[in-house]
């Protein structure tokens, strides 16, 4: 392609300035908010042992909407003493749970799967206004699969000594579980741990993150409505102090931390001398390797799933972008020529593809990240002109070309709508690259070739290996890392493991 | 000619995404007029008369009699077998509505070259502004490439004037391997024969006669063959999605693959057209509604 070609990606193809006879015209998509009214209250309390509790520390937050910055409403910040109450009403719920018939057990979580489901709307709004995240994700992908999860799970409670034969006949739970969670899915999450958890017969406290606490609020309003057992299911609200305490408490005897690799690393030497067992599902700088012979428009697609879903803010989104020396040119060009479709803005408009950065913490990160990039000598290509609005948190899609593999953007993971462009020569040297980070949670192959796919994806060190396709869930699929991208699977026959006593 | 290939499931994901844009308001009333003015008015019977014909002409040109401001436009073209190209040119004399052809021995292709080329040569001089040819999918698929090459290149020669589009039948070719690598196939072709102005040359998913017609992946595939020649030439090469479109929001949701795929310059009848008969009625339904609030009945607008 030449540049002359290049340059007509640029500007004509989308602004659409035409020589044909008739004048095209500039159709431009209406605004489309979902407008559904939620009722918010002004203020939550914690969920402790089946009951909204106001917290023994008296103090509250705010959380706030990071396409608005305004306050959305304030919630409870759990205290150690409130800590200690959650675990106490875990601790005393447990036996009668795990006692409690596997169907029975069943029952309440397919009650909670349909709640979701017939809450779904709300649920999304919900999730879009309190993280940014665009309504059409949080509609078709967060909400459902958030269902799935709890269906699915509702399906193993009665079949566990066939999921781990020689285990006996009943293998037993691990007790009062403390699950912590990130804000980058924050239903989704909540989900992944408090299902596995109940179908084993374990009862929990679930920690949501600071700035996404209103789905797991409505989570547990939907637990009072399923009239699940007081105490099976503990939902505080709180910062890093809150989870330090939940972590730090005896009577806890696993713990389940999805975040970054920073605090899992805290977390594994708070445990190191306990009895306490735990699992972490870390951060990650996953490759997505294209070779020529894809199909390279589709291989785009997987591009622009892979790190522009949810803002870039996943922890296997495919920010290493590696592509064959002879289709460097045409993937680049294809791919700047897509980034100027995407549309930035109104995380409530149904069709914003892009949303808000979840908060101003994560925005400066990312842009300490854009600003050692080019001072690296990337160069950064912010193609998506489309106008921002002036309140809120937002990063406009992009990405970095001339980017080596010792460059900060090549290793860290920068969890917003950022990617690294680099190329290889050959197989060997594409799994070299890909295998050189210290994380190895996901990565993605495209190519036309079966062959191939069988050779890279054998020899990838990820727990998680797309063909041809990106960013694809499923309770039944386990889920987590090599290396620092943590330990433990969820979801799957594999995730139940580390909820029983095997 | 480079090939290029196609992953079904993401091909599949990529068109469906299309579906899930939500055009409300004042972008739903300009899309639907939009459509409207690229429809082509078809007809391919058996049984067509020049009455029927004629009723279709001016349904073209004035496709709704009621109160519409501002007025409606025309559709872009009524599209008929060559036997019927002169009544169609005198009812729509003095229009801005194109007479458009079938010719080439539609649908099937299946007759001797010399034959379809004097069948182009004829509906040409009985005044279509543009032919409609099929590909003979039998040497494409037996992989006589060059064959297949050569007809279409004297297809457009012997159009003259007239404008081309060239019909895949996408539904014989099966994979949407074959779609793109027919498509680029019917570009490079007419791009040979001389340079090429904007919306001269289409290329067309369907005949019509064949099931499945036009699909959103299919449209999706071929558009980006049109996308990847503009960015190599310059040239913009139109597109026409036939058969199986009968519903204003699917109208939509093709506009909004076509914004998103190709960019706005393609948002005109010179460069985008529906083959398609039913859409037009409920196309005005929709705009009535939109104007008037009610619904109309089926019968409170023309057949043809």
């Amino acid at each position: 392609m030449d540049t002359s070609a290049e340059s007509r990606t640029q500007s004509t193809l989308i602004n659409g300035e035409a020589e044909s006879a008739s004048e095209p015209v500039q159709w431009e998509y209406s605004p489309a908010p979902e407008r559904a009214a939620v009722e918010i209250a002004d203020r939550y309390d914690l969920f402790i042992n089946g009951k909204f509790t106001a917290p023994k520390s008296r103090k509250h937050f705010a959380t706030i909407n990071p396409a608005t910055e305004q306050v959305i409403c304030e919630v409870a910040e759990a205290g150690k003493a409130d800590v200690t109450a959650a675990v106490a009403a875990a601790k005393a719920a447990q036996p009668k749970w795990a006692r409690l018939k596997p169907q029975e057990r069943a029952k309440y979580m397919y009650r909670i799967a349909r709640r979701i489901q017939e809450r779904a709307r709300e649920l999304a709004i919900i999730e879009s206004t309190d993280g940014g995240k665009p309504i059409r994700e949080s509609r078709d992908v967060d909400v459902p699969l958030a269902a799935q999860h709890f269906f699915y799970h509702a399906g193993w409670c009665d079949k566990l000594r066939y999921a781990f034969p020689g285990a006996g006949r009943d293998p037993k739970p691990v007790g009062v579980c403390g699950q912590i969670i990130p804000w980058n899915f924050p239903l989704l999450m909540a989900a992944w741990k408090i299902a596995p958890a109940l179908a084993c017969g374990n009862t929990c406290v679930l920690k949501p993150a600071e700035t996404t606490p209103l789905t797991a609020l409505r989570l547990a309003e939907i637990l009072e409505e399923v009239e699940l057992p007081a105490g099976v299911v503990n939902i505080i609200t709180g910062g890093p102090e809150s989870g330090r305490a939940l972590v730090e408490h005896n009577d806890v005897k696993k713990i389940a931390f999805t975040g970054s690799t920073e605090v899992g690393k805290l977390l594994a030497k708070m445990v190191a001398d306990t009895d306490k067992r735990i699992t972490l599902e870390l951060g990650g700088k996953s490759p997505n390797i294209i070779f020529a012979d894809a199909s390279i428009d589709q291989a785009v697609e997987g591009i622009i799933s892979g790190i522009y879903f949810n803002q870039g803010h996943v922890c296997c989104a495919g920010s290493r972008l590696l592509v064959e020396e002879g289709a460097v040119d045409i993937v680049v060009d294809k791919l700047t020529h897509r980034l100027q479709s995407l549309r930035v803005g109104d995380p409530l408009d149904k069709n914003t593809d892009i949303g808000a950065i979840n908060s101003k913490a994560q925005l400066s990160t990312i842009h300490k990240y854009l600003e050692a990039g080019r001072n690296e000598g990337a160069a950064l290509h912010e193609v998506n002109g489309q106008p921002l609005p002036r309140k809120g948190y937002w990063c406009r899609p992009c990405f970095f070309t001339g980017v080596q593999p010792s460059h900060v953007v090549a290793r860290e993971e920068i969890f917003g709508p950022v990617l690294a462009v680099m190329s290889f020569r050959t197989p060997e040297e594409a799994l070299e690259r890909a295998n050189n980070t210290p994380y190895g949670l996901a990565a993605g192959v495209w190519t036309d070739k079966g062959s191939k796919i069988f050779e890279i994806a054998r020899r990838l060190d990820a727990g998680v290996v797309w063909c041809n396709t990106y960013n694809k869930f499923d309770a039944a699929s386990p889920f987590g890392g090599f290396k620092e991208s943590g330990f433990g699977r969820e979801g799957g026959l594999q995730g139940l493991r580390a909820y029983l006593e095997l | 000619m480079m090939q290029h290939t196609v992953n079904a499931v993401m091909a599949d994901e990529r068109a469906a995404s299309f579906t899930r844009r939500s055009i409300k308001t004042d972008s739903k009333m300009q899309g639907l007029r939009l459509a409207l003015s690229m429809v082509d008015l078809t007809t391919l019977e058996g049984k067509d008369s020049p009455e029927k014909v004629r009723s279709l002409c001016r349904k073209a040109i004035q496709p709704y009699d009621g109160q519409i401001d501002p007025p409606l436009p025309s559709v872009a073209a009524v599209c008929v077998y060559p036997s019927l190209v002169s009544v169609a040119r005198k009812a729509l004399a003095g229009s801005n509505v194109k007479v458009a052809s079938v010719a080439t021995g539609f649908p099937s292709g299946q007759f001797p070259l010399d034959v379809r080329l004097r069948d182009v040569a004829e509906a040409v001089e009985a005044g279509a502004d543009e032919i409609d040819m099929v590909i003979n999918r039998g040497a494409f698929l037996a992989g006589r490439i060059g064959e297949v090459r050569d007809e279409i290149v004297q297809v457009k020669q012997a159009c003259g004037q007239a404008h081309l589009k060239i019909i895949l039948e996408t539904g014989e070719l099966e994979t949407y391997d074959n779609v793109r690598r027919a498509s680029d196939l019917a570009i490079e072709a007419a791009a040979s024969t001389g340079e090429l102005r904007g919306g001269e040359v289409f290329i067309k998913t369907s005949t019509g006669k064949v099931q499945p017609a036009a699909t959103m992946p299919v449209t999706l595939i071929m558009l980006e063959a049109i996308r990847d020649h503009y960015l190599v030439t310059g040239v913009r090469i139109g597109m026409k999605p036939a058969g199986g479109i009968r519903h204003a929001k699917q109208a939509l949701h093709y506009l909004v693959m076509v914004k998103e795929t190709v960019g706005d310059a393609w948002l005109t009848p010179e460069l985008f057209r529906f083959g398609a008969s039913s859409l037009t009625n409920d196309l005005l339904r929709q705009i009535v509604k939109t104007t008037t609030g009610r619904y109309s009945a089926a019968y409170d607008f023309s057949e043809a």
